[in-house]
Protein backbone atom coordinates (compact mmCIF):
# COMPACT_ATOMS: atom_id res chain seq x y z
CA UNK A 1 0.00 0.00 0.00
CA UNK A 2 1.23 3.45 -0.91
CA UNK A 3 0.44 6.84 0.57
CA UNK A 4 0.57 10.27 -1.00
CA UNK A 5 2.98 12.91 0.26
CA UNK A 6 1.16 16.11 -0.61
CA UNK A 7 -2.09 17.65 -1.80
CA UNK A 8 -2.50 17.32 -5.57
CA UNK A 9 -5.13 18.41 -8.05
CA UNK A 10 -6.00 17.40 -11.62
CA UNK A 11 -8.82 17.97 -14.10
CA UNK A 12 -11.23 20.78 -14.82
CA UNK A 13 -14.70 21.81 -13.70
CA UNK A 14 -15.96 21.44 -17.28
CA UNK A 15 -18.66 19.37 -18.95
CA UNK A 16 -17.85 15.64 -18.86
CA UNK A 17 -14.83 16.27 -16.64
CA UNK A 18 -14.07 16.42 -12.91
CA UNK A 19 -11.73 18.43 -10.74
CA UNK A 20 -10.09 15.96 -8.37
CA UNK A 21 -8.07 16.88 -5.30
CA UNK A 22 -6.33 14.30 -3.15
CA UNK A 23 -4.99 15.05 0.34
CA UNK A 24 -2.86 12.86 2.64
CA UNK A 25 -4.51 11.60 5.82
CA UNK A 26 -3.10 10.23 9.08
CA UNK A 27 -2.14 6.57 9.06
CA UNK A 28 -5.14 4.31 9.59
CA UNK A 29 -7.75 6.77 8.31
CA UNK A 30 -8.15 4.86 5.05
CA UNK A 31 -9.92 6.27 2.01
CA UNK A 32 -12.53 9.00 2.43
CA UNK A 33 -14.51 10.62 -0.38
CA UNK A 34 -16.25 13.96 -0.76
CA UNK A 35 -18.31 14.08 -3.94
CA UNK A 36 -19.89 17.21 -5.36
CA UNK A 37 -21.63 16.33 -8.61
CA UNK A 38 -24.26 17.66 -10.97
CA UNK A 39 -25.57 14.11 -11.23
CA UNK A 40 -25.11 13.03 -7.60
CA UNK A 41 -28.79 12.20 -7.08
CA UNK A 42 -28.82 9.81 -10.03
CA UNK A 43 -25.28 8.42 -9.98
CA UNK A 44 -23.74 9.38 -6.63
CA UNK A 45 -23.33 5.82 -5.31
CA UNK A 46 -21.88 4.59 -8.59
CA UNK A 47 -19.40 7.47 -8.77
CA UNK A 48 -18.25 6.87 -5.19
CA UNK A 49 -17.65 3.22 -6.04
CA UNK A 50 -15.61 4.22 -9.10
CA UNK A 51 -13.54 6.61 -6.97
CA UNK A 52 -12.83 4.09 -4.21
CA UNK A 53 -12.10 1.31 -6.71
CA UNK A 54 -9.67 3.56 -8.59
CA UNK A 55 -7.78 4.38 -5.36
CA UNK A 56 -7.68 0.71 -4.30
CA UNK A 57 -6.58 -0.50 -7.76
CA UNK A 58 -3.75 2.03 -7.69
CA UNK A 59 -2.86 0.58 -4.26
CA UNK A 60 -3.15 3.77 -2.18
CA UNK A 61 -4.59 4.31 1.29
CA UNK A 62 -4.92 7.07 3.92
CA UNK A 63 -6.09 9.57 1.34
CA UNK A 64 -9.01 11.99 1.19
CA UNK A 65 -10.43 12.40 -2.32
CA UNK A 66 -12.50 15.46 -3.19
CA UNK A 67 -14.27 15.29 -6.54
CA UNK A 68 -16.10 18.18 -8.17
CA UNK A 69 -17.83 16.32 -10.96
CA UNK A 70 -19.52 17.78 -14.03
CA UNK A 71 -20.77 14.56 -15.58
CA UNK A 72 -17.46 12.74 -16.10
CA UNK A 73 -17.84 9.24 -17.53
CA UNK A 74 -16.35 6.35 -15.58
CA UNK A 75 -13.08 6.23 -17.58
CA UNK A 76 -12.49 9.96 -17.19
CA UNK A 77 -13.08 9.88 -13.45
CA UNK A 78 -10.79 6.85 -13.09
CA UNK A 79 -8.07 8.65 -15.11
CA UNK A 80 -8.33 11.81 -13.01
CA UNK A 81 -8.11 9.88 -9.73
CA UNK A 82 -5.05 7.90 -10.84
CA UNK A 83 -3.30 11.05 -12.08
CA UNK A 84 -4.06 12.96 -8.88
CA UNK A 85 -2.66 10.11 -6.75
CA UNK A 86 0.44 9.93 -8.88
CA UNK A 87 1.00 13.68 -8.56
CA UNK A 88 0.38 13.48 -4.80
CA UNK A 89 2.96 10.71 -4.44
CA UNK A 90 5.74 12.77 -6.03
CA UNK A 91 8.26 14.25 -3.62
CA UNK B 1 -7.87 9.85 -39.39
CA UNK B 2 -9.10 12.48 -36.92
CA UNK B 3 -6.94 13.99 -34.19
CA UNK B 4 -8.61 14.18 -30.77
CA UNK B 5 -6.90 16.04 -27.90
CA UNK B 6 -6.13 13.44 -25.26
CA UNK B 7 -6.93 15.56 -22.22
CA UNK B 8 -10.47 16.51 -23.23
CA UNK B 9 -13.03 13.93 -22.08
CA UNK B 10 -15.81 15.93 -23.73
CA UNK B 11 -14.13 15.58 -27.14
CA UNK B 12 -13.19 11.95 -26.51
CA UNK B 13 -16.80 11.09 -25.59
CA UNK B 14 -18.14 12.51 -28.85
CA UNK B 15 -15.27 11.63 -31.16
CA UNK B 16 -16.68 8.49 -32.73
CA UNK B 17 -20.05 9.87 -33.82
CA UNK B 18 -18.56 11.83 -36.74
CA UNK B 19 -17.55 8.71 -38.65
CA UNK B 20 -13.75 9.05 -38.92
CA UNK B 21 -12.05 5.83 -40.01
CA UNK B 22 -9.42 6.25 -37.30
CA UNK B 23 -9.45 8.25 -34.08
CA UNK B 24 -5.98 9.56 -33.28
CA UNK B 25 -5.84 10.44 -29.57
CA UNK B 26 -3.13 13.00 -29.09
CA UNK B 27 -0.90 13.31 -26.06
CA UNK B 28 1.77 15.25 -27.96
CA UNK B 29 1.46 18.73 -29.45
CA UNK B 30 -2.11 19.51 -28.33
CA UNK B 31 -1.20 18.88 -24.67
CA UNK B 32 0.53 21.40 -22.40
CA UNK B 33 3.69 20.16 -20.69
CA UNK B 34 1.97 20.43 -17.29
CA UNK B 35 -0.85 18.14 -18.47
CA UNK B 36 1.14 15.34 -20.12
CA UNK B 37 0.54 12.92 -17.23
CA UNK B 38 -3.19 13.68 -17.16
CA UNK B 39 -3.63 13.21 -20.93
CA UNK B 40 -1.66 9.97 -20.86
CA UNK B 41 -4.01 8.53 -18.21
CA UNK B 42 -7.12 9.89 -19.93
CA UNK B 43 -6.24 8.12 -23.17
CA UNK B 44 -5.19 4.95 -21.36
CA UNK B 45 -8.54 4.63 -19.58
CA UNK B 46 -10.63 5.81 -22.55
CA UNK B 47 -9.16 2.96 -24.63
CA UNK B 48 -9.69 0.54 -21.78
CA UNK B 49 -13.29 1.46 -20.95
CA UNK B 50 -14.89 2.64 -24.21
CA UNK B 51 -15.88 0.17 -26.94
CA UNK B 52 -14.63 2.07 -30.01
CA UNK B 53 -15.89 0.58 -33.27
CA UNK B 54 -13.34 2.36 -35.44
CA UNK B 55 -9.56 2.04 -35.62
CA UNK B 56 -7.79 3.70 -32.68
CA UNK B 57 -4.38 5.35 -32.63
CA UNK B 58 -2.37 7.34 -30.14
CA UNK B 59 0.15 10.02 -31.03
CA UNK B 60 2.72 9.77 -28.28
CA UNK B 61 5.51 12.20 -27.48
CA UNK B 62 8.90 11.67 -29.09
CA UNK B 63 10.55 8.66 -27.48
CA UNK B 64 14.11 9.96 -27.36
CA UNK B 65 13.81 13.74 -27.70
CA UNK B 66 11.32 14.23 -24.82
CA UNK B 67 11.08 12.74 -21.32
CA UNK B 68 7.42 11.77 -21.97
CA UNK B 69 7.42 9.36 -24.91
CA UNK B 70 8.45 6.15 -23.19
CA UNK B 71 6.13 6.83 -20.23
CA UNK B 72 3.29 7.39 -22.72
CA UNK B 73 3.96 4.02 -24.31
CA UNK B 74 4.31 2.14 -21.03
CA UNK B 75 0.97 3.52 -19.83
CA UNK B 76 -0.98 3.28 -23.07
CA UNK B 77 0.21 0.09 -24.81
CA UNK B 78 -1.56 -2.26 -22.33
CA UNK B 79 -4.85 -0.60 -23.40
CA UNK B 80 -4.19 -1.98 -26.91
CA UNK B 81 -4.60 0.85 -29.39
CA UNK B 82 -4.47 -0.38 -33.00
CA UNK B 83 -1.73 2.09 -33.86
CA UNK B 84 0.97 4.16 -32.24
CA UNK B 85 1.88 7.31 -34.16
CA UNK B 86 5.49 8.33 -33.67
CA UNK B 87 5.98 12.05 -34.21
CA UNK B 88 9.03 13.64 -35.84
CA UNK B 89 10.53 10.27 -36.77
CA UNK B 90 14.12 10.66 -37.89
CA UNK B 91 15.76 7.25 -37.54
CA UNK B 92 15.08 3.55 -37.61
CA UNK B 93 16.54 3.32 -34.08
CA UNK B 94 13.55 5.26 -32.69
CA UNK B 95 11.17 2.88 -34.42
CA UNK B 96 13.03 -0.19 -33.17
CA UNK B 97 12.93 1.10 -29.61
CA UNK B 98 9.15 1.28 -29.86
CA UNK B 99 8.80 -2.01 -31.71
CA UNK B 100 10.73 -3.80 -28.94
CA UNK B 101 8.47 -2.31 -26.28
CA UNK B 102 5.33 -3.22 -28.23
CA UNK B 103 6.54 -6.80 -28.56
CA UNK B 104 7.18 -7.03 -24.81
CA UNK B 105 3.75 -5.63 -23.96
CA UNK B 106 1.98 -7.91 -26.45
CA UNK B 107 3.65 -10.94 -24.88
CA UNK B 108 3.00 -9.81 -21.30
CA UNK B 109 -0.65 -8.93 -21.92
CA UNK B 110 -1.35 -11.97 -24.08
CA UNK B 111 -2.29 -9.90 -27.14
CA UNK B 112 -1.95 -11.65 -30.50
CA UNK B 113 1.37 -10.78 -32.15
CA UNK B 114 0.96 -7.80 -34.46
CA UNK B 115 -2.05 -6.34 -32.58
CA UNK B 116 -0.37 -2.96 -32.26
CA UNK B 117 1.27 -1.36 -35.28
CA UNK B 118 3.11 1.88 -35.97
CA UNK B 119 2.57 4.91 -38.15
CA UNK B 120 5.60 7.17 -38.48
CA UNK B 121 5.23 10.88 -39.05
CA UNK B 122 7.93 12.54 -41.11
CA UNK B 123 8.21 16.13 -39.94
CA UNK B 124 11.77 17.21 -40.72
CA UNK B 125 14.25 17.18 -43.57
CA UNK B 126 16.39 14.66 -41.67
CA UNK B 127 13.33 12.42 -41.28
CA UNK B 128 12.54 12.74 -44.97
CA UNK B 129 16.01 11.55 -45.91
CA UNK B 130 15.46 8.47 -43.70
CA UNK B 131 11.88 7.85 -44.83
CA UNK B 132 12.71 4.92 -47.12
CA UNK B 133 14.42 2.99 -44.34
CA UNK B 134 11.83 3.97 -41.73
CA UNK B 135 8.97 2.79 -43.97
CA UNK B 136 10.52 -0.67 -44.24
CA UNK B 137 10.75 -1.23 -40.49
CA UNK B 138 8.76 -4.05 -38.88
CA UNK B 139 5.22 -3.04 -37.79
CA UNK B 140 5.32 0.25 -39.69
CA UNK B 141 2.05 0.13 -41.64
CA UNK B 142 1.95 3.77 -42.77
CA UNK B 143 4.03 6.91 -42.97
CA UNK B 144 2.52 10.35 -42.69
CA UNK B 145 3.65 13.82 -43.50
CA UNK B 146 3.63 16.24 -40.56
CA UNK B 147 3.38 19.36 -42.66
CA UNK B 148 3.54 22.17 -40.12
CA UNK B 149 6.80 21.06 -38.49
CA UNK B 150 8.26 20.18 -41.87
CA UNK B 151 7.54 23.68 -43.19
CA UNK B 152 9.13 25.20 -40.10
CA UNK B 153 12.21 23.06 -40.73
CA UNK B 154 12.30 24.23 -44.36
CA UNK B 155 12.05 27.86 -43.20
CA UNK B 156 9.08 28.66 -45.41
CA UNK B 157 5.31 28.95 -44.96
CA UNK B 158 2.16 27.26 -46.19
CA UNK B 159 0.71 28.49 -49.46
CA UNK B 160 -2.57 27.82 -51.26
CA UNK B 161 -0.77 26.04 -54.11
CA UNK B 162 1.27 23.82 -51.78
CA UNK B 163 4.59 24.00 -53.63
CA UNK B 164 6.46 24.02 -50.31
CA UNK B 165 5.30 20.46 -49.53
CA UNK B 166 5.41 19.01 -53.04
CA UNK B 167 8.83 17.39 -52.70
CA UNK B 168 8.11 15.99 -49.23
CA UNK B 169 4.76 14.58 -50.31
CA UNK B 170 6.36 12.96 -53.35
CA UNK B 171 9.21 11.42 -51.36
CA UNK B 172 6.92 10.11 -48.63
CA UNK B 173 4.65 8.59 -51.21
CA UNK B 174 7.58 6.90 -52.98
CA UNK B 175 8.92 5.57 -49.66
CA UNK B 176 5.49 4.19 -48.77
CA UNK B 177 5.03 2.51 -52.13
CA UNK B 178 8.58 1.12 -52.04
CA UNK B 179 7.76 -0.49 -48.67
CA UNK B 180 4.22 -1.45 -49.71
CA UNK B 181 2.62 0.50 -46.85
CA UNK B 182 0.11 3.37 -46.71
CA UNK B 183 0.85 7.08 -47.09
CA UNK B 184 -1.19 9.63 -45.12
CA UNK B 185 -1.25 13.30 -45.97
CA UNK B 186 -0.80 16.11 -43.46
CA UNK B 187 -3.55 18.10 -41.71
CA UNK B 188 -5.13 21.25 -43.14
CA UNK B 189 -5.21 23.77 -40.32
CA UNK B 190 -7.58 26.37 -41.84
CA UNK B 191 -10.64 24.53 -40.51
CA UNK B 192 -13.40 26.69 -41.99
CA UNK B 193 -11.78 27.01 -45.45
CA UNK B 194 -13.60 23.97 -46.78
CA UNK B 195 -12.95 24.77 -50.44
CA UNK B 196 -9.22 25.01 -49.78
CA UNK B 197 -9.44 21.74 -47.88
CA UNK B 198 -11.33 20.06 -50.72
CA UNK B 199 -8.65 21.12 -53.21
CA UNK B 200 -5.83 19.88 -50.99
CA UNK B 201 -7.49 16.48 -50.43
CA UNK B 202 -8.17 16.13 -54.16
CA UNK B 203 -4.57 16.99 -55.01
CA UNK B 204 -3.05 14.59 -52.48
CA UNK B 205 -5.42 11.80 -53.52
CA UNK B 206 -4.47 12.39 -57.16
CA UNK B 207 -0.80 12.16 -56.15
CA UNK B 208 -1.52 8.71 -54.73
CA UNK B 209 -1.99 9.23 -50.97
CA UNK B 210 -4.18 6.72 -49.16
CA UNK B 211 -5.80 9.12 -46.72
CA UNK B 212 -5.81 12.45 -44.96
CA UNK B 213 -5.38 13.47 -41.34
CA UNK B 214 -8.10 15.83 -40.13
CA UNK B 215 -8.45 18.08 -37.12
CA UNK B 216 -12.18 18.85 -37.23
CA UNK B 217 -15.33 16.77 -37.84
CA UNK B 218 -16.31 19.20 -40.63
CA UNK B 219 -13.45 17.82 -42.72
CA UNK B 220 -14.39 14.12 -42.48
CA UNK B 221 -17.26 14.13 -45.00
CA UNK B 222 -15.10 15.80 -47.64
CA UNK B 223 -12.33 13.22 -47.26
CA UNK B 224 -14.83 10.37 -47.54
CA UNK B 225 -16.48 11.95 -50.55
CA UNK B 226 -13.20 12.37 -52.40
CA UNK B 227 -11.75 8.99 -51.47
CA UNK B 228 -14.94 7.02 -52.27
CA UNK B 229 -14.88 6.01 -55.96
CA UNK B 230 -17.73 7.38 -58.10
CA UNK B 231 -20.57 5.13 -59.26
CA UNK B 232 -19.19 5.35 -62.79
CA UNK B 233 -15.71 4.23 -61.66
CA UNK B 234 -17.16 1.35 -59.64
CA UNK B 235 -19.41 0.17 -62.49
CA UNK B 236 -16.51 0.26 -64.95
CA UNK B 237 -14.16 -1.53 -62.53
CA UNK B 238 -16.69 -4.28 -61.85
CA UNK B 239 -17.10 -4.71 -65.62
CA UNK B 240 -13.32 -4.91 -66.08
CA UNK B 241 -12.93 -7.53 -63.36
CA UNK B 242 -15.88 -9.59 -64.63
CA UNK B 243 -14.45 -9.55 -68.17
CA UNK B 244 -11.02 -10.48 -66.83
CA UNK B 245 -12.50 -13.39 -64.89
CA UNK B 246 -14.34 -14.54 -67.98
CA UNK B 247 -11.18 -14.25 -70.11
CA UNK B 248 -9.20 -16.39 -67.65
CA UNK B 249 -11.95 -19.01 -67.53
CA UNK B 250 -12.05 -19.22 -71.32
CA UNK B 251 -8.29 -18.99 -71.92
CA UNK B 252 -8.63 -15.75 -73.84
CA UNK B 253 -5.61 -13.45 -73.96
CA UNK B 254 -6.59 -9.95 -75.01
CA UNK B 255 -9.92 -8.53 -73.80
CA UNK B 256 -11.73 -5.23 -74.30
CA UNK B 257 -14.27 -3.39 -72.16
CA UNK B 258 -16.27 -0.51 -73.65
CA UNK B 259 -13.99 -0.60 -76.70
CA UNK B 260 -10.76 -0.29 -74.70
CA UNK B 261 -8.09 -2.95 -74.35
CA UNK B 262 -7.70 -4.30 -70.80
CA UNK B 263 -4.27 -5.29 -69.58
CA UNK B 264 -2.58 -6.00 -66.24
CA UNK B 265 -2.29 -2.48 -64.80
CA UNK B 266 -5.92 -1.72 -65.64
CA UNK B 267 -7.02 -4.84 -63.77
CA UNK B 268 -4.89 -3.80 -60.77
CA UNK B 269 -6.48 -0.32 -60.82
CA UNK B 270 -9.95 -1.84 -61.04
CA UNK B 271 -9.19 -4.08 -58.06
CA UNK B 272 -8.01 -1.05 -56.12
CA UNK B 273 -11.16 0.94 -56.90
CA UNK B 274 -13.37 -1.95 -55.84
CA UNK B 275 -11.34 -2.34 -52.61
CA UNK B 276 -11.69 1.40 -51.90
CA UNK B 277 -15.42 1.24 -52.57
CA UNK B 278 -15.82 -1.68 -50.20
CA UNK B 279 -13.77 0.09 -47.54
CA UNK B 280 -16.12 3.05 -47.93
CA UNK B 281 -19.11 0.78 -47.33
CA UNK B 282 -20.36 0.50 -50.93
CA UNK B 283 -21.99 -2.89 -51.57
CA UNK B 284 -20.61 -4.73 -54.58
CA UNK B 285 -21.67 -8.14 -55.87
CA UNK B 286 -18.59 -10.38 -55.94
CA UNK B 287 -19.31 -12.20 -59.21
CA UNK B 288 -16.01 -11.04 -60.71
CA UNK B 289 -13.77 -12.57 -58.09
CA UNK B 290 -11.43 -14.66 -60.23
CA UNK B 291 -9.79 -16.28 -57.20
CA UNK B 292 -12.98 -18.15 -56.30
Amino acid sequence: MQTIKKIATVGFEETNDALVTVSPQKAGQGITVELISTVKRQYGEHLELIIIDAVKQADYTDVHVEVRDRGAWDYALHARIVTALSRGAEQ
Amino acid sequence: MMFVPGNSPKMINNAEIYGADTLMFDVEDSIAISQKDAARMMVKYALKYLPFNCETAVRVNHVTQTPFGMDDLKAILPSKPDLIRLPKTESVDEVRLVTNLIEKVETKEGFPEGSINIICAIESVRGLYEARAIAKEKRVVAIALGGEDFIADLRTQRTAHGIELYYARSQILMAARDANIQAMDTVFADVYNLEGFRKEVTDSKDMGFDGKSVIHPLQIGIVHEIYTPTEQQITHSVKVLASYKDAIANNRGVITVDGKMIDGPIVVRAERIVAQAKAAGVWIQEEFNHEE
